[in-house]
């Protein structure tokens, strides 16, 4: 292994000059992607550190584009080798598998004028995260998982409290003259409290806070509380038979359905025609109550960036307004397929094409508080855990495993676990009979309590 | 430092690999496992790792994606007591690999210890190919498969009108060291065909994916598991859910069909058997050994040594040998799967389940190739029983939560049995039991054991490593099937 190292203080510089390699060794294009980050997490177990890790690292990817009569052959090559000798490696391994891969008339960059970034400061990062002594970390760890212990002499036992920290740094660069940096932190605390039932039956469940600053984080009381609660009220669950009846998901849960909505109105399903979405712009896909959103721009949002994976500036998309489906999320890729504008929703790993991905994806809120959604429902299931994929984006057929709580005369009564819900997304976003006014964003994807009619539990 | 020498022509040179290409010498791991004991600690273990893959893609006709990457590095683990430290660098020179050794220390607090004087090669078998040469030699065979797989299913019916499929494959080599003396090394490849389709009549579009493969070579692919044989799978699935009724919904029998059905002991018995779980008490399996938990019919094995398979391995990703496990005998719970850790901690053998995705990840007790036993019935005897029910063929994943025992999978061909005849195909449906007590509804088990085609990857605590299953034809006396319909 060549010991010269390249300059990497400056990853851009290194950046551009991958580019410049790649175009001096036959390619017409070239993008170049650099990720380093570092990352901190512990566990404590019953009051005991566990685990404690402590590391970084980093990757780049080179993605090279040659110009032919039809279009464009497109390869790639990634590596964790920074010496002069991985770049090299990587301009020609990925020079040499784009001679194989076929003329494609849609495939290239997007135009020059449409490269561009957020400016100002997008609140992403805030190092305030590595800020605290290794200690005093574990203590996080620990008082949440403390606090979860504490709560209930029916909590014994505990798959641990945890404190994760990340900070990350992202570099793209391309031969249209882009180029672009941006960093971001994260840290989180979470407790996992195992309790125990009347017939000696475990239960468990968790809890967490996650935010990018230190500042933002809910105390670990809090957190290992609320871990407690969630867990206590599964203890001593019952099967319910086979029916039908009004669904309430919590919004923790209600969160997987927004994003079922995005993955079938991605443009990759979309042109394919592998999604229940396609071919329906602008038609009513929800209840009008439904008014779905991809935001990439809120300040600190989890979901935020300044560009996307291709350089792109990040928007905001309203993907479905008052139940109609009025865009598709694309790249440059699967716009140019549709005939369309790409949304600035290119993702990217360090090797392959770019994806489609979400930024922060929300279900507007509604106006009736969840207790009255509850208090609504004679009779019926509301959901806190789903087990399982069971998501058909083809067909829309849907059937997961679940457990929540059962609702009898608007209150909720009993646990229930070991049964499925199933229904057809076409018809349960149709049939959203109540939106919360609960919205908090707890990750990137976020959706209000909703209470779905006509789906079908099987159980007993 | 002294390493046995190894015979010349058929044991490749992991070891001298890691010293040609990135200068790891046998005095820097002495050194290395020195500085991580330096503040106390039980035991350190250092496992390098260097990966090369590659991908080819076909879709719409046309290779639109080929990519290859390469990556290094290392971690270092300090295991005191229970508590284990952790570091990693992608950078492998020594002052970095020192540094990682340091920052795992941390969670010793005590006088150095020495690591043991002396390794012993781990005594391991040959499993699979140890490819001299990288992988990606032979780019244009791996384009031809893809494109075989392209044509085949484009051919099997003109409803299909949509083929993707890829060709990956990669190339681990691995090198372990640890202060217990252990010294292992292994080169593991590992590839895959895979084939989506979708086919459209007039009023439905349905989706069917079929794929395969093993720590095997490219030929596998030419001969015996061809392109044609995948696409023509995914395609006679996606034609066959044109015509599916509604899945029915509630508790009936079930019957599985031989192979990858096995998910189900993956997700009902093998995640609740892995001893980390059982260690800290949190399993629904916690303290059943030697009690029964399943028909006296079923027989369940974990078994890393069968050769080629996706899910074996020469050695752990501790140096250890891996082995044949029995899990459940007759029904009866015979013990759990283990790693150093675990079977130090908890006292029980050690079964070389020690399994990792990368160096950048604390190792634990994993499943390797997890699978049923043959029993005396016939097939069709099987389904000939059913009164009404389901006979399920061809699932998508599965998921557990080992604490309560719940599990799902979730079936992607299935059909209805009604007075023991196969009538119709039923649209994707999920299943869901209870672990502990699933197993025991199993009256009927099937002569026709098979292994799956080599698909699985397996999840837990966000690490994914490739797994084998396999069952033979089963039949479960009650089980809940999530259908919509009747």
């Amino acid at each position: 292994m060549s010991t010269v190292a390249l300059p990497t203080a400056d990853l851009q510089s290194l950046a551009a000059d991958i580019v410049s390699r790649a175009l001096k060794a036959g390619a017409s294009d070239a993008e170049v992607t650099i990720r380093e980050g570092d990352e901190f997490s512990t566990t404590v177990r019953m009051g005991e550190v566990e685990t404690l890790k402590e590391s970084g690292s980093r990757g780049m990817g080179l993605r090279v584009l040659i110009a032919t009569p039809n279009g464009h052959r497109v390869a790639s090559t990634s590596s964790s080798d920074f010496s002069t000798d991985g770049v090299e490696h990587l301009v020609s391994g990925a020079i040499a598998l784009a001679h194989v891969t076929s003329e494609d008339p849609f495939a290239g960059l997007a135009d020059a004028s449409e490269f561009g970034k957020l400016e100002g400061d997008l609140k992403l990062y805030d190092e305030d995260v590595y800020s605290l002594p290794t200690a005093e970390r574990i203590e996080y760890a620990r008082r949440a998982e403390a606090a979860a212990l504490a709560s209930d002499s029916r909590i014994t036992n505990s798959d641990g409290g945890n404190f994760d920290a990340y900070t990350g740094r992202k570099v793209f660069a391309n031969s249209r003259g882009f180029t672009g940096e941006y960093r971001a932190s994260s840290c989180s605390i979470s407790a996992t409290p195992i309790a125990i039932g009347k017939n000696g039956e475990m239960q468990r469940d968790y809890w967490y806070t996650y935010a990018r600053s230190l500042k933002k984080l809910d105390t670990p009381e809090s957190v290992g509380a609320e871990a407690a609660r969630r867990t206590l009220r599964r203890l001593d669950a019952r099967r319910v038979k086979t029916q039908q009846t009004p669904i309430v998901f919590a919004p923790e849960i209600a969160r997987s359905l927004i994003g079922s909505i995005f993955e079938a109105a991605s443009g990759d399903a979309i042109y394919r025609g592998a999604s229940f979405l396609a071919g329906r712009l602008g038609e009513k896909i929800a209840d009008s109550s439904v008014t779905v959103i991809d935001d990439h721009t809120i300040i600190g949002g989890f979901g935020t960036s300044p560009f996307d994976g291709e350089g792109l500036p990040s928007r905001r998309t309203v993907v479905v307004e008052r139940g109609v489906l009025t865009n598709y999320l694309l790249n440059t890729y699967t716009a140019r397929k549709l005939g369309m504008k790409s949304t600035s929703n290119a993702s990217r790993g360090l090797a392959g094409n770019p994806g489609t991905g979400a930024g922060n994806l929300f279900l507007v809120a509604g106006s009736t508080p969840p207790e009255e959604i509850l208090s609504g429902v004679q009779s019926g299931l509301y959901v806190t855990e789903l087990l399982g994929q069971g998501v058909n984006l083809v067909t829309g057929d849907y059937s997961r495993g679940a457990s929540g709580l059962w609702v009898e005369n608007g209150q909720l009564t009993y646990p229930v676990q070991e049964i499925t819900i199933a229904g057809n997304l076409q018809q349960m976003f149709q049939n959203i009979t109540a939106i919360g006014d609960d919205l908090v964003f707890r990750g990137a994807v976020a959706s209000p309590t909703l209470r779905i009619d006509g789906m079908t539990i099987a159980g007993e | 430092m002294t390493l046995p020498p190894s015979p010349a022509e058929d044991v490749p040179q992991h070891k001298k690999y890691f010293l040609d290409k990135f200068g790891i010498t046998e005095r820097l791991l002495e050194r290395c496992l020195g500085e991580a004991l330096s503040a106390g600690g039980d035991y350190a273990d250092l496992y390098f790792e260097s990966i090369a893959s590659t991908a080819i893609g076909i879709d719409e006709s046309l290779v639109k994606t080929a990519s290859q990457g390469v990556s290094a590095g290392c971690g270092v683990r300090v295991v005191s007591g229970e508590r284990t430290g952790y570091a990693y660098t992608d950078d492998l020179s020594p002052d970095r690999l020192l540094r990682a050794a340091r920052t795992a220390a941390l969670i010793a607090s005590g006088p150095a210890k020495q690591p043991v004087q002396g390794f012993t090669q781990t005594k391991a078998p040959s499993l699979y190919p140890a490819p001299a040469v990288d992988l990606d030699s032979d780019l244009s065979a791996k384009l031809d498969l893809v494109m075989r797989a392209d044509r085949a299913a484009r051919a099997y019916d003109p409803r299909i009108t949509q083929v993707r499929a890829s060709y990956s494959d990669e190339l681990r080599r691995i090198l372990i060291a640890a202060s217990d003396g252990t010294f292992a090394s292994d080169t593991q490849p590992l590839a895959r065909l895979n084939v989506f389709v979708l086919a459209k009549s007039e009023d439905r579009t349905a989706r069917g994916t079929s794929g395969g493969g093993g720590r095997v070579e490219i030929d596998l692919f030419q001969t015996e598991k061809t392109p044609e044989h995948f696409a023509r799978e995914a395609a006679r699935q996606a034609i066959l859910q044109l015509g599916a009724v509604p899945a029915p919904a509630g508790e009936m029998e079930v019957v599985l069909g031989p192979g990858w059905p096995g998910v189900l002991l993956h997700e009902a018995v093998g995640h609740g058997l892995e001893a980390d779980f059982n260690r800290r008490k949190t399993s629904a399996f916690a303290g059943l050994i030697g009690r029964p938990v399943a028909s006296s019919k079923v027989t369940v094995v974990d078994n890393g040594i069968m050769p080629g398979r996706r899910g074996s391995l020469n050695v752990d990703d501790e140096g250890s040998a891996t082995h044949e496990t029995v899990l459940i005998e007759n029904g009866i719970l015979k013990g759990y799967l283990t790693d150093k850790l675990s079977a130090r901690l908890m006292d029980m053998p050690y079964t070389g389940n020690g399994r990792r995705e990368s160096y950048q990840q604390i190792p634990m007790p994993r499943m390797t190739n997890t699978y049923m036993l043959a029993g005396d019935d016939a097939p069709e005897d099987i389904l000939r029983s059913v009164k009404r029910g389901l006979y399920a063929v061809n699932f998508g994943g599965g998921s557990v939560d080992i604490t309560s025992g719940k599990f799902v999978f979730s079936a992607s061909e299935a059909y209805l049995i009604e007075d023991g005849k196969i009538t119709a195909p039923v649209r994707d449906a999920t299943l869901i039991g209870n672990g502990p007590e699933a197993l025991k509804y199993v009256s009927m088990v099937g002569n026709d054991l098979e292994l799956d085609e080599g698909i699985g990857t397996c999840g837990k605590d966000g690490q994914s490593v490739p797994v084998g299953v396999g069952m033979p034809t089963v039949k479960l006396d009650k089980m809940t099937v999530g259908g919509t319909g009747r």
